[in-house]
């Protein structure tokens, strides 16, 4: 593998990481507040680049669609809170993850209905598919973008975490809910938040791989999301920072791997999963996790 | 003395009927009737590690792969392999791997069991909803594997021309020595046992229980029943391909249980019947429908629709399903003792 190849594939591996991450900050505060594996998250993702291509179908300008697809996706998420998991924050566990696998099959099969299950071509505007060459190395903008928009997310939401009052609330419940709510706190408008801010993030990270990859199909957010879940677990769950570095180890992995044993590509969607068994068998909090019975972001 | 005698009439009744169905039905609902009869032999397994066990997993499309592919290899002639692996030349061993139809489906779920008890070391080691996305991924890992093996499984191809041995004679004796060995197994021992991890792992372990090994036991059982059911539906449909086997598999048995009630034999049976039938009568819902005159068009994944709507509601209404953790017996047997007193 020369240099440029390389640098290549490293680019490669930053912007595909950083979806991973974007989709994987969604999980991880879910997780740090409820303790639920939110499976609907990854659809929320597939909702957020529908919601563009059915905005932008209408005759929207393409920014503009954009704005409506997250804040469109907010309200799903939120949705999705109040209906199908608020009413059973007492009832065992396995009955909220079965709630939340089915909420995950309806948003799929709802969009199949809809759109049908042939991928659809995501109209990403020409200003942002250009691309740049540097040598031998070809940039794409959006590999560029996608990075720095992460690293601007990240920022923000480690500000809202610990520098405003919301942000001690969600930390606080993380902790226990029930003491949270003896304090005052509306507990179930915080996790509204919470759900809120993860299904913008998702739904960015949609967008950004709908331009990526330029089609959508309502499946789409089963795979990335299952993997971007994965990369939460690696990082250690209930970690915000964990999340995006777990994000981006996962990225570069499967770049890099595929890119240096072609004969392997075909498997490069079961890694997440060998990781994710690895990490649960010799460290089960992951890298940045502290103690899994206390997440605190 | 007279319950041993009124299970071996009611096993004997439901073996002539099975002869009588096999014999008398016409095909079109013999074929249904075939396919509640593999359904309820993944469901009662996968009843056995997720209600009575209680360990969340969401691995059977993994395990149902195993075993059809393992059975379908066994039962293709040699010369249909030659022709029919497209992609690569075959591996000797697949053209050298022949049996009859009883030792093909047994070997199928002993692959299942083995690749369980494999796997039961990472497994086992979490609790909880991470047991089910590493169950979940195992189920995706079978497939991307089976995907990627050509030289076994010719790819995203997949096998046709299985022969079709898998009568309902086969699925309706299958599935009743299934449904009497689960409820042996759920009444013995180690069924005990496993209730007892359900309701508390910690306070089973010190009882004295060795919950790691019932586990594994509970989930090797599980497997091989869901290895052999693979095996019928590859023989039944004659043509399998990787992508029949995904989480869509594990969704429509995890919505039999749950509406069954988890842990509850009797409530599979009834389950299985009611959703594999709605299935079916459901089957309008993605054909084209005329309201008020106004063509809606075809709509295929309307069902799903439906029954994902149906497991919300009952997740969130009636989280005990038909029949809670009780069977049929039990329900009848208190409601007569009501009366009485």
């Amino acid at each position: 593998m020369d240099l440029s190849t390389f640098l290549q594939q490293l680019v490669n591996g930053i912007s595909l990481g950083s979806m991973y991450a974007l989709i994987a900050i969604g999980y991880t505060m879910v997780y740090g507040t409820l303790r639920l594996i939110n499976f609907a998250h990854g659809d929320i993702m597939m909702v957020g680049a529908f919601l563009v291509y059915l905005a932008v179908a209408v005759g929207l300008p393409f920014p503009v669609a954009v704005l409506v697809a997250i804040a469109g996706s907010m309200a799903v998420g939120v949705m999705t809170d109040k209906i199908a998991y608020k009413p059973l924050r007492d009832a065992p566990k396995i009955s909220l993850l079965i709630t939340a696998i089915g909420i995950s099959f309806f948003l799929e099969n709802l969009f199949n209905v809809l759109f049908g299950g042939v991928p659809k071509a995501f109209p990403a505007p020409g200003y942002l598919t250009i691309s740049f060459k540097l040598g031998d190395v070809i940039l794409p903008l959006m590999v560029i973008v996608i990075p720095v928009i992460t690293v601007l997310i990240l920022g923000a939401v480690l500000w809202v975490l610990f520098k405003t009052k919301y942000g001690m609330a969600i930390r606080a419940l993380a902790f226990d809910i029930p003491t949270v709510k003896l304090m005052g706190i509306n507990a179930d408008y915080i996790i509204s938040i919470v759900f809120a801010l993860g299904s913008a993030l998702a739904a960015i990270g949609g967008i950004f791989y709908a331009i990526s990859y330029p089609s959508i199909d309502p499946l789409m957010g089963v795979i990335v999301g299952l993997k971007a879940f994965a990369a939460a677990v690696l990082g250690g769950i209930g970690s915000v920072t964990g999340a995006v570095l777990g994000g981006f180890i996962l990225g570069f992995t499967e770049i890099f791997v595929v890119a240096l044993f072609p004969e392997l590509g075909g498997y490069k969607d079961a890694f997440a999963f060998f990781f994710l068994i690895l990490v649960l068998l010799f460290k089960p909090t992951g890298i940045m996790g502290k103690d899994l019975e206390r997440g605190r972001f | 003395m007279k319950n041993l005698i009124i299970k071996t009439l009611m096993i004997a009744s439901t073996l002539g009927l099975i002869w009588y169905a096999h014999h008398n039905m016409d095909p079109y609902p013999l074929s249904i009737l075939n396919n509640i009869g593999i359904f309820v032999i993944l469901a009662l397994s996968y009843n056995l590690i997720n209600g009575v066990t209680g360990q969340f997993s969401l691995e059977p499309n993994g395990f149902v792969a195993i075993g059809a592919y393992m059975t379908a290899i066994f039962l293709i002639p040699t010369e249909t392999k030659i022709d029919m692996y497209a992609l690569v030349d075959p591996a000797p061993i697949i053209l050298e791997m022949q049996a009859n139809f009883l030792p093909a489906l047994l070997a199928g779920g002993l692959a299942s069991t083995f690749i369980a008890f494999m796997i039961s070391v990472p497994v086992f080691r979490v609790r909880g909803d991470y047991l089910a996305i590493v169950t979940l991924g195992f189920g995706f890992i079978i497939k991307i594997f089976a995907m990627n093996t050509p030289a076994y499984t010719n790819g995203a191809m997949g096998l046709n021309d299985i022969p079709d041995y898998a009568n309902f004679l086969w699925i309706g004796t299958i599935g009743l020595v299934t449904f009497v060995a689960m409820i042996n197994i759920i009444n013995s021992r180690f069924g005990r046992a496993m209730k007892a991890i359900r309701d508390d792992e910690d306070a089973a372990t010190a009882m004295g229980v060795n919950t790691y090994w019932i586990k594994t036991l509970a989930f090797m059982t599980s497997a091989f029943f869901e290895g052999v059911g693979g095996g019928l539906l590859a023989s039944f449909i004659s043509t399998i391909a990787p992508d029949q086997f995904t989480f869509l598999l594990t969704f429509q048995l995890l919505i039999i249980i749950v509406l069954g009630g988890l842990g509850s034999m009797t409530g599979t049976l009834v389950a299985t019947i009611l959703v594999m039938g709605g299935m079916e009568w459901l089957r309008f819902l993605d054909s084209n429908m005329n309201i008020f005159g106004y063509d809606t068009g075809a709509h295929p994944g309307m069902r799903m629709v439906v029954f994902a709507m149906l497991l919300i509601t009952m997740m969130l209404f009636a989280r005990k399903g038909l029949f809670g953790d009780r069977e049929l017996t039990d329900i009848i047997k208190s409601r007569f003792k009501r009366r009485k007193s």
